[in-house]
């Protein structure tokens, strides 16, 4: 086998894969939130209708978005088949008896929270990527804000938005300082940091999103 | 002490398996786990009942042999403590105690509660020595080791190879194991000549045993009689990513 192959298919090789795609999704998730933030401002969408003209627009921001697509898919094939592999060396018998010990409900979880997360992301882009790019907002039969406005206006929409945020808190509380630990960045100085900035980040990113909707849905 | 005895019988590797529930009496608390076990065969042995196999060797806690789960907990309910060096005292009177063998693809259940666990031999045989003749052993102090490096080779050299953090992990990954023995040996000038190629082949052995991957869960430490820290998976890592980016071609 070619060692790159070889690596890319050992177990740390794989975990390799989910880490990167996991960061580059996490630098993904801040970029878009800090985006999204304009929806807040009270200027009727102004500045928000202006940023997503630019955003459609900017080649640079195309070329990131194919690679973003890319990771997305990536980072769900591999953790699904992680996850199999995971469960198949386990052998199907379980223990009759077993106490609970130090891994947190998150760590257990990394697959079953991703996968919510995946059929969020397919709502979701259903729902406004593609109306953006070749739905009524590309055709120019509604404004951007506007098209964002109505949507979380109803109520399950809304909740459904805020819901699948716990799920992301959930799974960047164990995913982003794992995602060190996988590349080997562990350093008696610097990982508190790390797990100190995953555990910031994994509740004020989800938070920021949720605001959002309910901004709308109650303002 | 009277206890309940909740056990996994099983006549062999293709046998279904089941438990059996064994009331025992007489047990002292100074008894170790495994005592009360030898208690328990004795009956079973009196009553010509076939007595309950199980893994055991040093009952020091040096060999890790003694595997088994107990009441949900590799080698029962004690922190860093081994199955032999439990005692009767660490449980209640009239407690039912529910034993099983390790649960992992890669440990089959030989008989009861005794598991094949060659799949770290293995591993071992992949590259976890020093392939120099070294002849008569050298002056101790010939090759000078900063404290803190030999404090750390030290800590990984601890494992004992029993198989709790695998039997605990929910992927069944062997990597606390395999970054032990890989730190041990990594981080001493006796085996950094052939760290490359060591972590790429243990790897390898690790990956075709069938032991899962590590998903950074922290279950293995938290049950692993001598205490492994999660820091030599990280240094696993990073050692294996290093080296199979920098190693000359085979
Ligand atoms: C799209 C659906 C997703 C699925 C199915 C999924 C699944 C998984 C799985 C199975 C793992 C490995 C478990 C572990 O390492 O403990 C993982 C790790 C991770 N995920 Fe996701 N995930 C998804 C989306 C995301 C998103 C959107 C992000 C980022 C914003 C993300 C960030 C991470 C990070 C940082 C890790 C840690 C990597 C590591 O431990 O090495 N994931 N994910
Ligand atoms: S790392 Fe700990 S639990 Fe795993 S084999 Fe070594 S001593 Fe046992
Ligand atoms: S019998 Fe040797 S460690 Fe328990």
């Amino acid at each position: 086998m070619n060692w790159i192959t070889e690596f890319f298919t050992s177990t740390i090789g794989k975990k390799v894969i989910m880490s990167l795609t996991g960061l580059f999704l996490c630098l993904f998730l801040l970029i878009h939130l800090v985006g999204n933030l304009q929806l807040l401002l009270n200027d009727g969408g102004a500045a928000f209708n202006a940023y997503s003209e630019m955003m459609s627009k900017n080649p640079f921001i195309k070329a990131v978005s194919f690679i973003l697509y890319f990771s997305i898919l990536l980072h769900t094939v591999r953790g699904i088949l992680l996850w199999q592999q995971n469960r198949a060396a386990r052998g199907g018998v379980g223990y009759a008896v077993k106490k609970a010990n130090d891994a947190s409900f998150a760590s257990r979880n990394m697959a079953l929270l991703g996968s919510l997360m995946f059929i969020f992301i397919a709502i979701h882009m259903a729902q406004f990527w593609y109306q953006f790019k070749f739905g009524d907002v590309a055709s120019g039969s509604i404004a951007p804000y506007d098209k964002i406005a109505t949507a979380f206006e109803v109520p399950w929409i809304a909740i459904l938005y805020v819901v699948a945020q716990i799920a992301i808190a959930f799974h960047l509380w164990h995913g982003f300082q794992s995602a060190f630990q996988t590349l080997g960045l562990n350093h008696s100085k610097y990982t508190p940091m790390v797990k100190g900035l995953g555990y910031v980040f994994s509740i004020l990113v989800p938070l920021g999103f949720a605001i959002i909707p309910l901004k709308f849905l109650l303002g | 002490m009277k206890f309940t005895i909740k056990v996994w019988r099983q006549n062999g590797p293709k046998d279904k398996g089941r438990f059996e529930t064994y009331p025992l009496d007489g047990i002292d608390d100074d008894m170790s786990f495994l005592e009360m076990i030898d208690v328990l065969n004795q009956n079973l042995l009196t009553e010509k009942k076939d007595p309950v196999t199980f893994d055991h060797d040093c009952r020091e806690g040096i060999c890790g042999m003694c595997s088994m789960y107990i009441n949900g907990t590799p080698h029962g309910p004690e922190k860093a403590t081994t199955t032999c060096q439990l005692h009767m005292r660490s449980f209640k009177d009239g407690d039912t105690i529910t034993i099983e063998p390790w649960r992992a693809k890669a440990f089959p259940v030989i008989k009861d509660l005794m598991v094949d666990r060659s799949a770290f031999d293995r591993i071992i045989q992949a590259g976890g020595y020093i392939s120099i003749n070294t002849g008569n052993a050298i002056d101790a102090n010939a090759i000078p080791i900063e404290k803190d490096l030999s404090n750390e080779a030290m800590n990984a050299a601890v494992c004992i190879g029993c198989g709790a953090c695998v039997a605990s992990c929910k992927n069944s990954s062997a990597m606390l194991f395999l970054s032990a023995k890989v730190s041990h040996l990594n981080l001493l000038p006796q085996g950094k000549a052939e760290a490359k190629r060591r972590v790429n082949s243990m790897m390898k052995a690790h990956d075709s045993e069938g032991f899962g991957a590590c998903t950074n869960t922290g279950a293995c430490h938290a049950v692993c009689p001598k205490e492994i820290s999660l820091t030599n998976i990280a240094r696993l890592n990073r050692e294996y990513i290093g080296a199979s980016l920098t190693s000359e071609k085979e």
